[in-house]
């Protein structure tokens, strides 16, 4: 049996159908077409399919679309208007090779949105620590790390 | 792979929760967090053929004092027990604690009553459920019943709560005065699975002797392992590095029954046992003496 849900994807309403085993990250890709969610281990230790739901990062994964009914959802895709007016968090992992394959950034990026934003001034530890639930196998983190404290000084730079 | 089809309830109330868990029994699984449930279902070890999602029961959701006790909807995420001043004020113990869970991520979506149903031995919440003597509320179709911690857990992801009854709220008592605590776990990465982990608590009385003290351990048996003789050794006496060493052995040798796994064998977990009781037991007894002033 399908159910009706109603939910906002990066500020744009979607009424859609779906069954209740559908993950949230599977429809996100598969139904929305934003494959910039990206789907790793589907049991929530990668962090590749973070998003934000409601503003909060979560794995995408470890929810049924269904349960999204009625919520926001944000994936890298509503972080900048087009590709030449990059999100600062994105502008600062170009500037600083904060990537390498790019698998894990999309999952790093929605972890680090929420985070910069409870901690606008964040030491390399507590960075780091914020890190510690996404895995990125080709960087050794260090520059993801450099990438995090470049837009931390940016965000700051803008409020002013 | 992806998780086996079922049928999905999101009930509002209370009320019609328990009316679909009467209905449907044990073939129906509550839907919390959905942080260790939906993993295993999507490996297919777990294939419920409803579920039940709580999310849409508000009611089950919130964190309240209520004369000398913390009253916590049993649907309350983790990152709101991090972030509750009650929480921090009157169970230290428990705000130390929760940063320890997995990451913000899933402390966003994880729940207090999804951790300690799900009743995992090596999980955090059922360890301090039991350290703080907490009450646990169920409630089925006909009324609600409270279980002591101790009588809750029976095993290895087993409870004591019978397959109509769901848990609606959990009691924390505010922990007395003149009481030092320390949380600490070892885990081969921030946010992993912790290889051993206690939560220690020390209670002085008037004269600065030790009143009454609590050792629980995580991923050291099939629960939650309250080692019940290292805690009572030291009632009654002033605590020194002696007696600390000698409760220490006591628990990490004779009362804790770790199994062992990929990242640590039983010897290790023995000897981790060890050193963190010893370091949660010095800071628990310092933090204790310093609220004595």
């Amino acid at each position: 049996m399908t159910h009706t849900i109603t939910l906002t994807v990066n500020e744009q309403k979607y009424i859609c159908e779906v069954e209740p085993r559908l993950l949230l990250s599977d429809f996100l890709r598969h139904e929305l077409g934003l494959t910039g969610t990206h789907v790793g281990c589907e049991h929530g230790v990668c962090g590749a399919c973070t998003i934000m739901l409601d503003g909060e990062s979560a794995r995408s994964c470890l929810m049924f679309a269904v349960q999204a009914d009625g919520h926001e959802v944000t994936t890298v895709e509503g972080l900048a208007p087009d590709k030449d007016n990059l999100h600062p968090l994105q502008q600062s992992f170009w500037e600083a090779h904060g990537l390498q394959c790019g698998y894990c950034t999309p999952g790093i990026l929605m972890s680090m949105i929420p985070f910069l934003k409870q901690n606008p001034n964040p030491t390399e530890d507590e960075i780091r620590h914020a890190l510690s639930g996404n895995l990125c196998r080709c960087t050794g983190y260090q520059h993801i790390v450099d990438a995090v404290r470049l837009a931390s000084e940016k965000m700051r730079e803008l409020e002013k | 792979m992806k998780p086996a089809s079922f049928d999905y309830h999101a009930p509002n109330s209370i009320e019609e929760v328990v009316t679909l868990k009467s209905q449907y029994g044990d073939d129906a699984k509550f839907l919390a967090g959905g942080q260790s449930l939906v993993p295993a279902m999507n490996f297919r070890i777990v294939q419920p053929s409803v579920l039940i999602d709580l999310n849409r029961a508000a009611e089950l959701s919130y964190i309240r004092e209520d004369g000398n006790v913390i009253r916590v909807g049993s649907m309350a995420r983790e990152r709101h027990l991090e972030f509750d001043t009650s929480i921090k004020k009157h169970t230290p113990l428990l705000h130390e604690a929760v940063p320890n869970i997995a990451h913000p991520q899933i402390r966003n979506r994880g729940t207090i009553g999804g951790s300690i149903v799900n009743a995992d031995p090596a999980a955090e919440l059922p360890v301090l459920m039991l350290a703080l003597n907490a009450r646990l509320k169920a409630k089925n179709k006909s009324g609600e019943r409270w279980l002591d911690a101790k009588d809750f857990f029976a095993g290895m992801f087993t409870t004591a709560l019978e397959p109509d009854e769901v848990l609606v709220e959990i009691e924390l008592p505010f922990m007395p005065p003149r009481t030092g605590w320390s949380f600490m776990e070892v885990a081969p990465r921030a946010g992993d699975y912790a290889m051993m982990g206690v939560a220690a608590l020390v209670t002085l009385d008037e004269n600065g002797k030790c009143k009454s003290a609590k050792l629980v351990y995580l991923n050291a048996g099939d629960g939650p392992v309250d080692a019940v003789e290292a805690a009572k050794s030291l009632i009654g006496e002033s605590l020194n590095d002696n007696l600390i060493e000698s409760a220490a052995l006591l628990a990490s040798e004779k009362e804790i029954t770790p199994f062992g796994n990929i990242h640590a064998s039983t010897d290790f977990q023995h000897h981790l046992a060890k050193t963190l009781t010893r370091k949660a037991l010095k800071i628990a007894t310092e933090r204790a003496q310093q609220k004595e002033n």
